[in-house]
C-alpha cells in the first residue's frame, strides 16, 4: 500500500510500574499502575496538579522517577535519559522551534538520527501530508495558526517512528472550535499510525471523546480506569462523578443501601455505605420534569428559574427550596417549562454515588 | 506597529472638520520639536555643516583631511581596539552571568539584586569608576600591592594599567552588566519545551546547543556584542579621569581640538571626528536593531 | 534534567556568581581601603580622607550643583516628555515613530560629539540668556531622553491609555485634568523609573559639564582627585554606594508601584 511508510511499527505494550515520584515533602505521583495495550490510547485525566503531567514527564525521561518501572515492549527504559528513550512528545503550545521551517521542524529527529537528506525530506513530507500540512512546509512556526503548530509538533513527534506518543494537553492552548477539529484528527492519525499514545489533559470532554481509555487522577493516585462510557455512567469514587460531567449534589438519607431524597428511593452503589443522612450525586439526564407541578405533598416540586439552550438538548435549573437541581433532556420537552413554571421532578431509580455530608463545623 | 496604529489613526482623522482639529493636534508637539530642535537637532546640524566648512569659510573636505595625521590615527585605532576587546570580553561573559541568573530561581531575591545591581552598574562610569581601579590594581592600588607582597608582580612586564588593557579592564566594570541588561530578555525567551522536545526527538545538549539555543541566541548575541562596542566607543569620561596627562584616546584628541590653547585649537578637525565618531555609531547600532528585529521574531 | 547534568549546573554557576562577585565587589572594598589609608606607610586606618569632604568647599558646591541640576532635569524631562508622549499616542500617531526615533537618537550621538555642536550653542547661552551653571540642565534634558523614553513608553503601553482617556473625556475632564488625575496615577512606576534614571545620569555626568568648563560634582572630584586621591576617592564611593542603595530600594519599591498600579487592593 501506498501509505505503508508512514506507517511507524505496529503498537507496543507500554506498563508503568509502581511509579512514584516526589518534590520535597509532596508527593506528585503515588504508585501508579498502568498498562497500555499496543496501539491503545489512553488518557489521563484531572485537575491541575493531580500528578497526570508527572507521570507522562516520567514516562519521556524527562524527570526522574523516585520508584517503579518503565516498561517499553518488554524493555526496562526507567534509567534511560530521554533522548534515548524513542518517545515522541507534542508539548501544550510554542513547542515548535521558531528558526526552523515546518519541513525542519519535523525533519529534525530524522538529522539526529542521519538519515541522509533526501530520506529526511521524503519522510519530513509525508508527516506533513499526514497532517494535513503538506502546502505549509515553508512557514515558519510565526506563519502558522495555533491550530496548525500543534499539527507539525505532531508530525515531528512522529516522525522518527517512536515507541511511544505523549500528548501533554495539546489542545489547551486552542480555542473551542479548532480544539474539537484537532482532537479528532489527532484521533485519525493515532489510528492510522497504530501507535500506542498517553494523552494528558484537563478537559473531560476531550478525554472522553479520544480516548479508548480514561484514567482519572486526583492527588497523585488513579481515581478510576476504564472506557469513556464507564468512567461517565458508573463512576467509581464521588470525585470522579463530580469530575467528569455535571453532578446535582441532592441530600438525603441512607438506610439499608438506598438513599431517600425527598421521598424518592435511590439504590446506594457503595456496598458499605453506613446509614445516616448523605450526599446523592445525580446526573442532570437522570432528572426529568412533569407539568404536574400543582400536586402538592411531593418534596421534589419546585419552580424553574432558568432554562439554557445548548443545541439538541437543554438544561433546566430548578429551585426546591434550599437546593438547585440540573436537568437535562430534549429541547422539545424543555420548551414545555419556560422559567417561571412550577414543575415536578421525577429522578431515574439507577443506582447513585453517596457522599457522607460534611461534619457540621466545631464551636467550642 | 501598523496595526495598533491604523484605527488609532482612523479616530484621529475622523471628527468633522478634521482640517482644523488636525492642526490643532499639532500644536501639543510643538514645544518638544523645539526644544529637541534646539539642544539636539541644532547641534548636530552644526557638527555636521563645521565638518564640511574650511577653516577661512566655504564647502570644503579640508577638515577630513586632518584625519590621516598619525597621532589621530593611532588614537582612532587605540579606540576601536579597545571597544571591540571590551565588548567582546563584556558580551562572552554578561552572556554567562546572564545565564546564570536565569538558571536560578525567576522571582528569587538573587535574579532581583543582580538586575538592579546591573541596571546601576551598567549607568556608572567615568571619574568615580576610573578611581575605583585606580584604588584597586593601579601601582598604589590593594589589589596590586596584596599580590606583590605575596611575590606576584601584575606589571612586571611594564604598567599596563593606563593603556589599552588597563581601560579595556575598567570599561567591563559597565560592559558586562549591560551585557546582563539586554541579553537576559534573550536568554528568557528560550522556552525549555524546546530542550525538551530536543531531547525526545533523540538530540543531547550538544545537539541542543549546537543546532537551537544556538542559533536562537546568536543574532541576540552579535546585536548585543555591537550595543557594547556602540557604548565603550562612545564613553569619554572614564577614560579622561584615567589618562589624567591626556593620551592619544579619541575622545581626548577631540576634547584637545577643542578646547586646547590657541594654536592647539581646530573646531574643525573636532567637528570631522565627532561626524567620524557618529557615523560609526549609527552604522552600528542600525546593525544592532536589524538584529534585534530578528531576535524579537523569534523569542519573545 | 538528571542529576549529574544539575551537579554541573550548580558548579557552573556558583563559579561564575562568585567569580562575577569578587570582580564587581573588589574595587568598591579596595575604594573604601585607600580612602581609609594613613599618610605613612604602616600609619593607622583613618577616617580623615573623609572628613576632609565637608571642609573642601568646591566638593560641597559641586554637591549642591549637581542635585539642583538633577531636579531640574527630572522636572524638565516629565513636564516635556510625559504630554508630548500621551499627547502623541492619542491624536497623533502619525508622529509616534519620528518622536522614538528622536528620543533615542542621543544614543546614537555619543556626549564628546554631542558637546562639539553644543559648544556655540552654550556660547550664545551664557552671553545672552544665563551664565549660571544651572543652564546644564539644558543639555542632560536631551542626555536622559532615550533612558526617560523607553520608561515612559514601558509605563503607557501597559495601561489602556485610550480607554482611560475617553472615559474620562465622557465624564467632563478637559485634557489637563486627564492628565493629571488619570494618566499619571497610573503609571507611578514608569514616572518613578524615568526620574531616577535620569537622576542617575546626571549626577554621574562628566563630559559636557567638563567640556562646556563647567563645575558639577564630578567634575570637582576629578579635579581634587589631582590633590587629594583619598578625599576624591571617598567621596566617589560615598556617592556610588548611596546611589547604590537608593535605587536598589526605589527599585524594589518602583516594582511594587508598578505591580499595585495593575492589581489595586491586592496587596492590604
Amino acid at each position: 500500500m501506498a501509505s505503508e511508510p508512514t506507517r511507524g511499527h505496529a503498537g507496543v505494550e507500554i506498563r508503568l510500574e509502581g511509579l512514584s515520584r516526589r518534590y520535597g515533602p509532596v508527593v506528585a505521583l503515588n504508585d501508579l499502575n498502568l498498562t497500555m495495550a499496543p496501539g491503545e490510547l489512553v488518557a489521563l485525566l484531572g485537575p491541575s496538579g493531580c500528578g497526570k503531567t508527572t507521570a507522562l514527564r516520567l514516562v519521556a525521561g524527562l524527570e526522574e522517577a523516585n520508584g517503579g518501572r518503565v516498561v517499553f515492549g518488554g524493555n526496562d527504559v526507567t534509567g534511560l535519559p530521554a533522548n534515548k528513550r524513542d518517545v515522541g512528545m507534542v508539548f501544550q503550545a510554542y513547542s515548535l522551534f521558531p528558526h526552523m521551517t515546518a519541513m525542519q521542524n519535523v525533519a529534525f529527529g530524522l538529522q539526529l538520527r542521519h538519515k541522509t537528506s533526501d530520506e529526511r525530506r521524503r519522510r519530513a513530507g509525508e508527516m506533513l501530508e499526514l497532517v494535513g500540512l503538506s502546502g505549509f512546509a515553508d512557514r515558519y512556526a510565526s506563519q502558522l495558526s495555533g491550530g496548525q503548530q500543534q499539527r507539525v509538533a505532531l508530525a515531528r513527534a512522529l516522525a522518527i517512528e517512536p515507541t511511544i506518543l505523549l500528548l501533554d494537553e495539546p489542545l489547551s492552548a486552542l480555542d473551542a472550535k479548532v480544539r474539537s477539529r484537532l482532537r479528532d484528527e489527532i484521533r485519525r492519525v493515532q489510528l492510522d499510525v497504530g501507535i500506542t499514545t498517553l494523552f494528558v489533559t484537563h478537559d473531560q470532554e476531550e478525554a472522553l471523546a479520544i480516548a479508548d481509555r480514561v484514567g482519572v487522577m486526583q492527588s497523585g493516585h488513579l481515581e478510576q480506569l476504564g472506557p469513556p462510557t464507564e468512567v461517565y455512567s458508573r463512576p467509581a469514587t464521588p470525585f470522579v462523578a463530580e469530575f467528569v460531567g455535571l453532578t446535582n449534589r441532592m441530600p438525603g438519607v441512607v438506610k439499608d443501601g438506598v438513599v431517600d431524597v425527598r421521598g424518592t428511593k435511590l439504590p446506594v452503589v457503595q456496598a458499605d455505605a453506613p446509614d445516616g443522612p448523605a450526599i446523592a450525586l445525580v446526573r442532570p439526564e437522570a432528572v426529568s420534569l412533569t407539568a404536574d407541578g400543582e400536586s402538592e405533598g411531593s418534596a421534589l416540586v419546585g419552580t424553574v428559574i432558568a432554562v439554557s439552550f445548548l443545541g439538541a438538548t437543554s438544561r433546566v435549573t430548578v429551585d426546591l427550596g434550599g437546593i438547585t437541581v440540573l436537568a437535562q433532556m430534549p429541547t422539545s420537552q424543555a420548551s414545555e417549562h419556560p422559567a417561571g413554571t412550577k414543575v415536578r421532578l421525577v429522578l431515574r431509580p439507577d443506582p447513585v454515588l453517596i457522599q457522607r455530608e460534611e461534619a457540621a463545623p466545631v464551636t467550642s | 506597529m501598523s496595526a495598533a496604529g491604523n484605527p488609532a489613526l482612523n479616530t484621529a482623522a475622523r471628527p468633522a472638520g478634521g482640517g482644523r482639529r488636525l492642526s490643532l493636534s499639532w500644536i501639543g508637539v510643538v514645544p518638544f520639536f523645539l526644544y529637541v530642535g534646539l539642544f539636539l537637532l541644532l547641534p548636530t546640524a552644526i557638527i555636521v555643516v563645521g565638518s564640511f566648512t574650511a577653516p577661512k569659510g566655504g564647502l570644503s573636505l579640508t577638515n577630513f583631511g586632518g584625519i590621516d595625521k598619525p597621532y589621530i590615527v593611532k588614537a582612532f585605532t587605540l579606540s576601536l581596539s579597545v571597544s571591540a576587546v571590551s565588548a567582546v570580553a563584556g558580551a562572552l561573559l554578561g552572556a554567562l552571568l546572564a545565564y546564570a541568573v536565569v538558571t536560578g530561581n525567576p522571582t528569587g531575591l538573587l535574579r532581583r539584586s543582580i538586575m538592579s545591581a546591573s541596571g546601576v552598574l551598567a549607568q556608572f562610569g567615568g571619574v568615580a569608576l576610573a578611581f575605583a581601579f585606580i584604588a584597586t590594581i593601579s601601582t598604589v592600588g590593594f589589589v596590586y600591592i596584596f599580590l606583590k607582597d605575596h611575590g606576584i608582580d601584575v606589571y612586571a612586564k611594564g604598567v599596563w594599567f593606563y593603556e589599552a588593557p588597563g581601560i579595556t579592564l575598567v570599561y567591563l566594570y559597565f560592559q558586562i552588566p549591560l551585557m546582563v541588561l539586554v541579553f537576559l530578555p534573550a536568554l528568557d525567551g528560550i522556552r525549555p519545551q524546546w530542550r525538551e522536545a530536543t531531547q525526545s526527538l533523540g538530540g543531547s545538549t550538544w545537539h541542543y546547543w549546537r543546532h537551537v539555543a544556538g542559533p536562537l541566541l546568536a543574532p541576540a548575541f552579535l546585536g548585543c556584542t555591537l550595543l557594547l562596542f556602540a557604548n565603550a566607543f562612545s564613553a569619554y569620561a572614564t577614560v579622561a579621569a584615567l589618562l589624567t596627562n591626556g593620551g592619544v584616546y579619541l575622545p581626548l584628541q577631540i576634547q584637545a581640538l577643542l578646547t586646547g590653547e590657541t594654536e592647539q585649537s581646530q573646531p574643525g578637525l573636532a567637528q570631522a571626528l565627532a561626524l567620524t565618531m557618529i557615523l560609526i555609531v549609527v552604522v552600528v547600532m542600525t546593525l544592532y536593531t536589524l538584529l534585534l528585529r530578528r531576535t524579537t521574531r523569534w523569542l519573545r | 534534567m538528571n542529576r549529574a547534568q544539575r551537579l554541573k549546573l550548580r558548579i557552573f554557576r556558583t563559579v561564575v556568581l562568585l567569580g562575577m562577585g569578587a570582580f564587581f565587589l573588589l574595587p568598591i572594598g579596595a575604594m573604601l581601603e585607600f580612602s581609609t589609608r594613613g599618610n605613612s606607610v604602616n600609619a593607622p586606618r583613618t577616617l580623615e580622607a573623609w572628613s576632609q569632604i565637608a571642609q573642601t568647599p568646591g566638593l560641597v558646591k559641586g554637591i549642591v550643583i549637581s542635585l539642583q541640576l538633577a531636579v531640574i532635569t527630572s522636572i524638565g524631562m516629565l513636564l516635556l516628555l510625559v504630554p508630548t508622549m500621551v499627547w502623541v499616542r492619542l491624536r497623533l500617531p502619525q508622529v509616534s515613530r519620528i518622536v522614538e526615533f528622536i528620543c533615542l537618537m542621543p544614543l546614537t550621538v555619543p556626549a564628546i560629539a554631542l558637546v562639539v555642536g553644543l559648544r556655540p550653542i552654550y556660547i550664545w547661552v551664557n552671553i545672552n540668556v544665563t551664565p549660571s551653571v544651572l543652564a546644564l540642565g539644558l543639555a542632560y534634558l536631551i542626555l536622559v531622553l532615550p533612558y526617560s523614553y523607553r520608561a515612559i513608553d514601558a509605563g503607557l503601553a501597559a495601561i489602556d491609555l485610550r480607554t482611560l482617556s475617553e472615559a474620562g473625556r465622557s465624564l467632563g475632564a478637559g485634557w489637563g485634568i486627564v492628565m493629571w488625575r488619570i494618566v499619571i496615577p497610573n503609571m507611578p512606576g514608569a514616572i518613578l523609573n524615568a526620574s531616577l534614571l535620569s537622576v542617575a545620569l546626571v549626577l554621574g555626568e562628566y563630559t559636557v559639564a567638563n567640556l562646556l568648563n563647567f563645575q558639577n560634582l564630578q567634575v570637582e572630584v576629578a579635579y581634587v582627585g589631582l590633590t587629594n586621591a583619598g578625599t576624591s576617592i571617598a567621596v566617589a564611593v560615598g556617592a556610588l554606594l548611596l546611589a547604590f542603595v537608593l535605587l536598589m530600594v526605589l527599585t524594589l519599591v518602583g516594582g511594587r508601584l508598578q505591580q499595585q498600579s495593575y492589581v489595586p487592593g491586592q496587596r492590604a
